[in-house]
Formats: C-alpha cells, structure tokens, sequence
C-alpha cells in the first residue's frame, strides 16, 4: 500500500484532479461504449423479430383472405346451383 | 450537356476501335478539359476562393510585415489545400450523373489510364492556376524574397499530390448525396504530410539553406501517390458506381 | 494449412463461435482489469520525478498502443475484404472502428491530463499527441463513411479502401509529424525523460494492458456479433435465433 489513509489517496500527493479527471473520463466512456454496444445488440434482434412478426402477421392474413375468397367462391357456386335447381323444380 | 453526350459517344466508338493506351489518356484529357472550359466559372471560383482566404488572414492577424512573413507559407498552403478540395467535387460528379463514368469504367481499357487522364486534367484546370497566382499572393504576404522558389517548386510537386489523394476521396463520395463535407473529412488528414514538408521547405529556404532534402521527400509522395492513387481511384469508383 | 480456419467464412459458425468465447473474454477482462487497476492506483510506487500523476500512464500507455492495434486489424480485415471478398471481414471492420475512436479519445484525454501537470499546459504539439489526433481524425472519416452509405456491403468496400489508404498513409504521417516536430522544437516546453520503470511498476502496467486488451475484445465481439445479425437477418438461421430468444 502506497497511500497511509484514504485521504492521501484520493489527494494522489497532489495530483488527484488530473488523476482522477483521467480515470473518471476513460470509466464513463468504456462503460458507455460497452453498454452503446450492448444495447446495439439487442435492438438488432428487436428489430429482425418485430419484422419477422409483421411478415406472419400478413402471410396468416393472405391464407385467411384465400380462404376466405374460396369459400366465397363456393357459396356462390353452391347459391347458383340451388338457383338452377329451384328453376328446375319450378 | 447535349455536346458532352456526344463526346462520349464518339469516345466509345474510338475505344472500339483498339486504342492505344496513349491515345485513350489523351482522348479522356481533352474531354475533361474541352467541357471545363465550356463552365469557365468552375475553373475561376476556387482561384477566387484561393485568393479571399489568403487575403482574409492579414486582416485577422494585422498587417505587421514581421508576422505575415513568418507565417506566409503556412497560410498560401493551407488555402491551397482548402481550395483544391473545393474544386475536387467536379472531378467525377457530372460524369456520375449522367452515366458516362459508368461507360468508362465499362470500357476495354485500363481505368487506371483513365482516372489517371482525368486527374492530369483537374489539376491541369486547378493546380496550375494556383502556381501562377501564389507568387502574387506572396507578395501580399511579404513573403521572404528567397523563399519564392521554393514556393513554386513546392507547389509544383505538391499540388499534383492534392488532386491524386482528393481523387480517392471523391470517389468514395461520389455516390453520397451530402458527400462535399465527408470528403474533406476523409482528404484532409491524408494531406498532412504534404504541407508539412512544403512549409518547411519554403521555411528553410527564406534561411537561405538548401531545402532539396524536403523537396525530394515531396517528390517522393508525388511519385508514390501517381503510383498507387489511381487503382485506389479505380477500386473506389466500382463500389461507388456499383 | 489454413484449411481449419475456412468453416468460419460462414456467417453461422463464427456468430455462435463468438458467442461461446465472449463470456471467457469478458471474465478475464473483469479479473485482469480490476486487479490492474487497484494495483496501479494503489500498490505501484510513485514515480520519482512525477510523483503519483504517473498513474495515468497505466491508462494513457495501453489506450495509445491499442488504439493503433485496433487500426492495424482494421486494416487486416479491410484488406481481407477486398482480397477475398470475405462479408464477414467487412462486418468486422465495422465493429472495430467505433471502438477504436474511443481508445484513441481516451489516450488524447489522458495524454492532455498527464501533460498538465508535466508539461504546463494540457495541449502541446508533441509528435505522438498529434499523430494520435490524426488517427481520431482517420478514425472518425472510417465511420462517418460507414454511415454515409444506405447499403451495408456498399459501406463495408468503401470503408476498406478508405482504411487500406489511411494505412499506408499513417507511417508517412507519424514519420512526417516527428520530424516536423524535432524541426519546430523551440516551441516545445522542456520534456520529460522517459520514466524509468522498475519491476513493480511493470506488473501492473502489464495487468492493465491485457486487461484492456481483452475489454477491447469483448466489446469487439458484441459489435461484430451485432454486424453479422444486422448483414444476415432475413437467413433462416437468423429468424430461428431470433424466434427462439424473444419467444
């Protein structure tokens, strides 16, 4: 130990703004490149799943808008042939 | 711009007809230069920009001829510098517009040949004007009477340079829409080296003691950079024209 | 010889590679770093002349040297890009500029404050603070390019031309700077001689700088791991990776 109480330490023998100023800088910019970083990464995947959410979302809405436009297409067929059937009837 | 489509035009047809290396570098010079002097006030404005930036530093730092002598080759370079980066947008832009840069680099030959010919043609248009203004310039400045040949010598060799190394960096940009403030974040570090030997060589000169060490380190820049800045030019050109 | 290396060409492969290395790298960067640190702020002696101001050079030192490392793989990969025309050496590229610029910062900021009370003044126009404020420069011109451009792989070629050039430069500047500066050295204010370093201050300074080394590393990693995702994301790889981590 170099220091003999902590008051000295933080003092650094009179240099403790140019000390502290440099631990103090590169500290805050390490951890704000670290987490930048960090936080890039996940709004990466945020990003991708909310597209790959948005591409489900309209794949399920053109299989039910097929269906739909089949079912569609039956009923009328089935209207038409009970229209052909009554006529026949009649 | 209709005159400008037929030069290309007749410059493809040629290329067809197996040009000889030379040929193709003098065809692509003359183009450049005939379309130049079609938009004279290109060619003019960075002279005048040249000219207004020197004469804006006496007016800042006061006209003692002591301190305008001592700091006169800083000044002259360091506006040659900003002003040569001025001019170097023209350098691929209009051919970038209207395709016919794509057409070059589309030909059989060498794009070495014809970003080399189109270089030769900036500073042709940008850095030989410069050389013949700076004198009067110096005077303005109080240049020391022995540093004049120095002056020229530097600008001379170290103009060439500016237009190699500024073409990199337009080919880059070419492509980017704001690319005019990017490109002299990315040219003006790479230009450093150059005003440092220039200065000190027109420095050393007004000492009245031989500069030929810093005149040959110029010289040696000019030579690697005509070497190796045209394949950087060319290899950045495909990714910008892409 | 370098047949091992070729299954990590693919984007895959190397993303779950790094991800397996990158908890090892940040560990041993915590460790390292933190027993650096406290050794060097607490344990290492002063210096004789420059009394406990020369704890900065535990930061300052290993900030400097890394942040030219970081250039000169940066380089690697750019001229590995253009060569071979590997993506992911693209993608590494851009994960490394950002980081690199920081370290530059920090070694420009800790310089300046170790200047201060050595020299007088927080700037003087010493070869190596200068030539470190034109790599920042390079630096800075490397990722605003990165950014000018919409299309990634675009960016990616434009950015390695531009740092293979700034490579080749950076020898002529630094050597150009220190000449430039022994020419101009009446305006220099008197310098210090090197520090001498005894053994106990060089332990910490080597904890310090592998721990940095290895910070470098790891944040390398995340970015790079970043980049693939971003270069990658309409794989099928991607979309089960992401399906399966977001639920």
């Amino acid at each position: 130990m170099q220091f003999d109480s902590i008051n000295a330490f933080f003092n650094m023998g009179g240099y403790a703004f140019y000390v502290w100023l440099s631990y103090g800088v590169s500290t805050c910019l390490l951890v704000a490149l670290f987490f930048s970083s960090k936080a890039n990464n996940q709004k990466i995947i945020k990003k991708i799943a909310q597209r790959q959410k948005r591409e489900n979302k309209l794949r399920q809405a053109a299989k039910l808008q097929n269906e739909q436009n089949k079912q569609n297409k039956q009923n009328k067929q089935n209207e038409k042939n009970t229209i052909t059937s009554s006529e026949e009837k009649s | 711009m209709n005159n400008n489509n037929s030069i290309t035009t007749i410059n493809q047809e040629k290329i067809k007809n197996n040009l000889s290396y030379r040929a193709a570098f003098m065809l692509i010079l003359k183009r450049d230069i005939t379309i130049a002097f079609r938009h004279r006030d290109d060619i003019i404005n960075p002279l005048l920009f040249f000219v207004i930036v020197v004469t804006l530093f006496p007016l800042g730092i006061g006209p003692e001829s002591s301190t305008l002598s001592r700091i006169a080759p800083g000044i002259i370079w360091v506006a040659a510098l900003l002003s040569t980066l001025l001019s170097l947008d023209r350098l691929f832009k209009s051919d970038h517009d209207d395709g016919s840069l794509e057409q070059m680099l589309l030909s059989p030959h060498p794009v070495f040949i014809l970003v080399l010919a189109k270089i030769v043609a900036h500073w042709l248009l940008t850095g030989l004007p410069l050389i013949f203004i700076a004198p009067l310039l110096a005077v303005l400045l109080h240049l020391n009477e022995n540093s004049y040949g120095a002056l020229m010598l530097t600008l001379l060799l170290g103009t060439p340079i500016l237009s190699l190394i500024g073409a990199i960096g337009v080919a880059l940009t070419v492509g980017i829409k704001k690319g005019g403030v990017l490109l002299s974040l990315l040219v003006l570090p790479l230009y450093i080296p150059v005003l440092i030997f220039a200065t000190s060589a027109i420095d050393t000169a007004a000492m009245n003691l031989p500069f030929s060490g810093q005149l040959a380190i110029i010289a040696a820049l000019f030579f690697g950079s005509l070497t190796l800045a045209p394949f950087a030019v060319s290899a950045a050109l495909k990714v910008s024209t892409n | 010889m370098w047949k091992w290396l070729h299954p990590y060409a693919k984007p895959e492969i190397t993303y779950h590679f790094t991800g397996k290395i990158l908890p090892w790298f940040s560990y041993l960067a915590t460790i390292l770093l933190s027993i650096g640190i406290v050794w060097a702020l607490l344990f290492a002696p002063a210096d004789y002349q420059q009394g406990d101001s020369f704890r900065i050079f535990y930061l300052h030192v290993p900030a400097a040297s890394l942040s030219m490392g970081i250039y000169v793989g940066m380089a690697t990969a750019a001229l590995c890009s253009l060569v071979w025309q590997l993506k992911l050496a693209d993608a590494s590229a851009a994960a490394m500029a950002p980081v690199g610029a920081t370290f530059t910062l920090i070694a420009l900021i800790t310089g300046a404050a170790w200047g201060k009370p050595m020299w007088g003044t927080w700037w003087i126009w010493d070869a190596r603070l200068t030539s470190e404020l034109i790599l920042l420069f390079l630096y800075l011109g490397v990722i605003a390019l990165h950014n000018a451009f919409e299309d990634k792989t675009l960016a990616g070629k434009a950015a390695a031309i531009l740092t293979l050039v700034g490579v080749i430069n950076i020898p002529i500047i630094k050597y150009s700077v220190e000449w430039w500066n022994t020419l101009h050295q009446g305006a220099t204010v008197s310098k210090l001689g090197k520090p001498s370093m005894t053994m106990d201050m060089f332990w910490p300074f080597v904890f310090c700088f592998l721990g940095f080394a290895l910070l470098v590393a790891t944040i390398i990693c995340i970015r790079f791991r970043t980049e693939i995702l971003a270069r990658n994301s309409m794989r099928p790889w991607v979309r089960e990776l992401v399906e399966k981590v977001e639920g």
